[in-house]
């Protein structure tokens, strides 16, 4: 593995009894780069995300700088901050009480967790329970949750997807400022908008194969060929990543 | 294996026990019906006297026969589930922790509520007793209370290996239903039925009540009231003449499998199938 190489996956088999959720999949992500995994349902991108994670079991070989996920799993998950698509607390717990418990897991002080809440907006809510948090808040706590300790690699499964227009937004200017600090992200996301500002790379995905992996641009002068174009439905719709484009 | 993970999450499971509304009044109910049946059973007799433990002690008896094993199955079984279900699994098993870490701490937490609202129950009722009964039959209420925590544990282990199986809380509470019904009902009336159609001689007939946890729990405490397990007939007096004074020990044995070996499968299954 090189050294800029911080996640190399190999032959990413992962099977449901007869069903192949991932066929075969290979990738090489390099330190701070963005990647994008784009698809429709069904399409393998939380199983892929899951994999990485080591949290399911897998065929093939997945390595996270130098380590690998089958059987160094709790090292992996240490450099690894997880934000799933549609987070979830203890919603009787407090905020404090939250960020207490995971701090605790990933044996970070509380000061230094406290310091991270009032960096991202958080600290006048500590007392108040999870439950009653907006769609919003709740996706900044699990931001939040997800940076203790201050992992190298950010995995977000469609960070944005329950979102209104303004909380997206300003998650995005979060999101931005972690690019800039040097992450490396990897994300699904639907919208092209959000692919199109944080992607450097673009994995696509149908039915478990991979069938594209190149720059943005590349994969748009893709998407002009017939044969991909019906190989992708609504979700990915060209139009809508062209009419994105324009927006940009 | 990290033990500091295992803490944490067990201390996280324990508060999580303590807020959860359906485990306090089930907790309620037992201490209330322990306190009201160890005050039935001595005030029954007339007289407040050494006679009223071993009253008391078989009408706790039957209420631990019916509430442990449900209130076991029940949290156990909506353990794993129910996070799963809620979709806070997925967020606990990203962090820097093994599946085993999280199963033995969320089982360690689980189990800590269970025996503190089993001595709670017991308490109130022992101060009851002390206060009216004699001292001298301490050792058989002991007996009771200790069988009563191993009962509950071998009935949460079975619970978190219903709860790794099921993908939502109403099916491992469905299933965990299933098992209390097994275990209280049709294994009495499977052993009579078999014992019957089969003429299964003595040491079958033991075995196989022994290795039903509340049956091993029931034997173990009658016999430590009675001084010996004569009073369950044939089967009893075989218990005796190969344990002998061992009995106890012995049925305390099979208690303690039951606990470990569902956990050990919830385990190894856990592994193998964390979040799919």
């Amino acid at each position: 593995m090189r050294e800029e190489m911080i996640l190399e996956v190999k032959k990413l088999t992962k099977r449901y009894g007869k069903l192949k959720a991932l066929d075969q999949v290979s990738f090489e992500v390099r330190a701070g780069e963005s990647i994008a995994l784009w698809g429709t349902n069904g399409a393998g991108k939380t199983t892929l995300l899951r994999s990485v994670l080591g949290i399911i079991p897998y065929e093939g070989e997945i390595e996270v700088m130098g380590f690998r996920v089958a059987s160094q799993g709790k090292e992996v998950r240490r450099r690894i901050g997880y934000i799933p698509q549609e987070i979830r607390f203890h919603g009787d717990q407090t905020v404090w009480e939250t960020i207490s418990f995971y701090s605790r897991l990933r044996n970070v002080p509380f000061s230094e967790a406290e310091e991270l809440l009032s960096d991202w907006g958080l600290d006048g809510i500590q007392h108040q329970r999870v439950q009653t948090l907006s769609g919003g808040m709740k996706q900044k706590l699990g931001l939040v949750i997800a940076l203790l300790s201050n992992p190298p690699i950010l995995l977000m499964d469609e960070p944005t997807s329950n979102l209104d227009v303004n909380a997206r937004y300003e998650f995005h200017l979060l999101l931005e400022e972690l690019k800039h600090s040097g992450k490396t992200f990897i994300f699904c996301s639907h919208r092209a908008s959000e692919v199109l500002k944080f992607a450097d790379r673009i994995v696509v995905l149908k039915s478990g194969v991979k069938l594209l992996d190149g720059k943005p641009k590349e994969v748009k002068d893709y998407l002009k060929g017939e044969t991909l174009r019906r190989l992708l439905d609504e979700g990915v719709s060209v139009l809508d990543f062209e009419v994105e484009s324009k927006l940009r | 294996m990290n033990i500091q993970s295992i803490l944490i999450i067990a201390g996280k499971e324990f508060r999580d026990a303590k807020r959860s509304r359906w485990f306090l009044i089930i907790s309620l109910l037992f201490a209330i019906l322990a306190l009201a049946l160890s005050l039935l059973g001595l005030a029954g007799l007339g007289s407040i006297g050494v006679a009223g433990f071993s009253r008391t002690a078989a009408s706790l008896l039957n209420l631990v026969l019916l509430i442990v094993p449900l209130m076991s199955l029940l949290l156990g079984a909506m353990s794993v589930a129910s996070e799963r279900e809620q979709g806070t699994l997925v967020t606990l098993l990203a962090q820097p922790v093994t599946s085993s870490e999280v199963l033995l701490g969320k089982f360690l937490g689980t189990a800590s509520a269970l025996t503190a609202t089993i001595l709670l129950g017991f308490g109130l009722s022992g101060l009851v007793i002390s206060w009216y009964g004699d001292i001298a039959e301490l050792r058989s209420y002991l007996v009771l209370v200790g069988f009563t925590v191993l009962l509950g544990l071998a009935s949460l282990s079975v619970g978190f290996c219903i709860s790794i199986f099921a993908h939502k809380s109403t099916a491992a509470v469905g299933v965990a239903l299933f098992f209390w019904f097994l275990f209280l009902f049709l294994s009495d009336l499977g052993l009579m039925g078999m014992s019957i159609v089969f003429r299964l001689p003595p040491k079958y007939l033991l075995w196989l009540t022994a290795l039903n946890p509340p049956e091993a729990f029931k034997l173990a405490v009658i016999g430590a009231l009675h001084g010996g397990l004569e009073v369950f007939g044939v089967a009893g007096r075989y218990a005796m003449d190969v344990f002998g004074d061992w009995f106890v020990l012995f049925l305390g044995g099979i208690l303690t499998l039951w606990i470990f070996l569902p956990l050990a499968s919830a385990l190894w299954l856990f592994r193998t199938k964390c979040t799919d």
